[in-house]
């Protein structure tokens, strides 16, 4: 009998260590599982505000667009100043800091930044004018002809 | 002749006009940096290139730009990599070696290179005068809004930025402005 408990006695220490052996791995995927959401909301919030700042080495592309290794050395600083609780206007303030407003791909709407915004807007409503001018100019012409 | 339309066109075309000769008069190229004027900031990097005596730290050291306050300090972002870096080189070592013993330090920092290439960089040019130090994942470099190497930034005894070089800093321009900031440094005569 007593090699049959000793057997006995093997198979539950074995039995034992498979069950527990997955219990380290299943903590772990929960708690990587509560650190996923976390990191992609951070990831997110990063995109957000790179998709905003100039990379300074490339031509009119974003941080979050470029690949060079400056920008992916901005877009780090952008993670870890959010992941202290900066707030996305403080970050782009910091780089504004230390670029100049030139870093932010849109500028500030104010002084003569706003030309920069106004200037669309103007030659749209310029435009449509020209052609409501044209448009009727060409059906009272029409109009006179068949009278 | 239709005063109206004249004066529409006029409207139209000034604004139009103005706004080229404000554009056409700026470099697309030239960004100024807002830092000059400012309090330059802080950096403790370690020393990953010796210089040379009598301007040499040893590597490991590391250099703290708060320790320097009171002297003149002259922070050069190179790369091994860069071909204008190579122009530059040669006469700043020697402007450093110039005023060694003076309140002037002159730090180099590399800019994303390892610093085997940079040692090497070093050698290739026949040496370097005073210390060049590593910038991990480029923060000071980041600090100091640098967009390209090589860039010169001058830090006045008061620990506020005086200039910046961006591109080859030739060395009467470097000797010149380190002038300027070591007589300012100076208390004046009563």
């Amino acid at each position: 009998m007593r090699p049959a408990r000793r057997a006995l006695a093997w198979l539950l220490c074995i039995a034992a260590t498979t069950v527990a052996g997955p219990a380290p791995a299943e903590s772990q995927t929960i708690d990587t599982a509560s650190q996923a959401p976390k990191d992609s909301v951070l990831e997110a919030r990063t995109s957000a505000v790179a998709a905003q700042l100039r990379c300074p080495v490339c031509q009119g592309l974003s941080l979050q667009d470029s690949p060079s290794e400056l920008a992916q050395s901005m877009r780090a600083v952008v993670r870890d100043q959010l992941a202290q609780g900066r707030t996305p206007d403080e970050v782009k303030a910091y780089f504004v800091s230390k670029y100049g407003e030139w870093i932010l791909l849109a500028p500030e709407p104010r002084g003569f930044n706003l030309v920069a915004y106004a200037v669309p807007l103007f030659v749209v409503l310029a435009g449509g004018a020209l052609i409501v001018i044209a448009v009727r100019r060409w059906t009272s012409g029409e109009r006179e002809s068949t009278v | 002749m239709n005063w109206r339309r004249a004066g529409i066109a006029v409207l139209c075309v000034v604004p139009v006009i103005l706004l080229f000769r404000r554009g056409l008069t700026l470099d697309p190229k030239e960004i100024l940096s807002p830092l000059p004027g400012k309090a330059a900031p802080q950096f403790s990097l370690a020393v990953f290139a010796p210089g040379q005596a009598p301007l040499d730290r040893r590597i490991g050291d590391t250099i703290q730009l708060a320790a320097l306050r009171g002297k003149v300090v002259v922070v050069n972002f190179w790369a091994s990599w860069c071909l204008s870096c190579r122009d530059e080189h040669a006469g700043l070592s020697e402007v450093a070696r110039r005023y060694a013993g003076q309140p002037v330090t002159f730090v180099g920092s590399l800019y994303q290179d390892s610093p085997s290439n940079g040692t090497a960089w070093i050698a290739e040019m026949g040496g370097q005068s005073y210390p060049s130090v590593l910038d991990p994942r480029s923060r000071t470099a980041i600090d100091y809004g640098l967009y390209g190497v090589p860039e010169t930034f001058f830090i006045g005894a008061d620990g506020s930025i005086a200039h910046k070089i961006a591109g080859p800093a030739a060395p009467a321009v470097v000797m010149r402005i380190v002038d300027s900031l070591l007589a300012a440094s100076q208390p004046s005569p009563k």
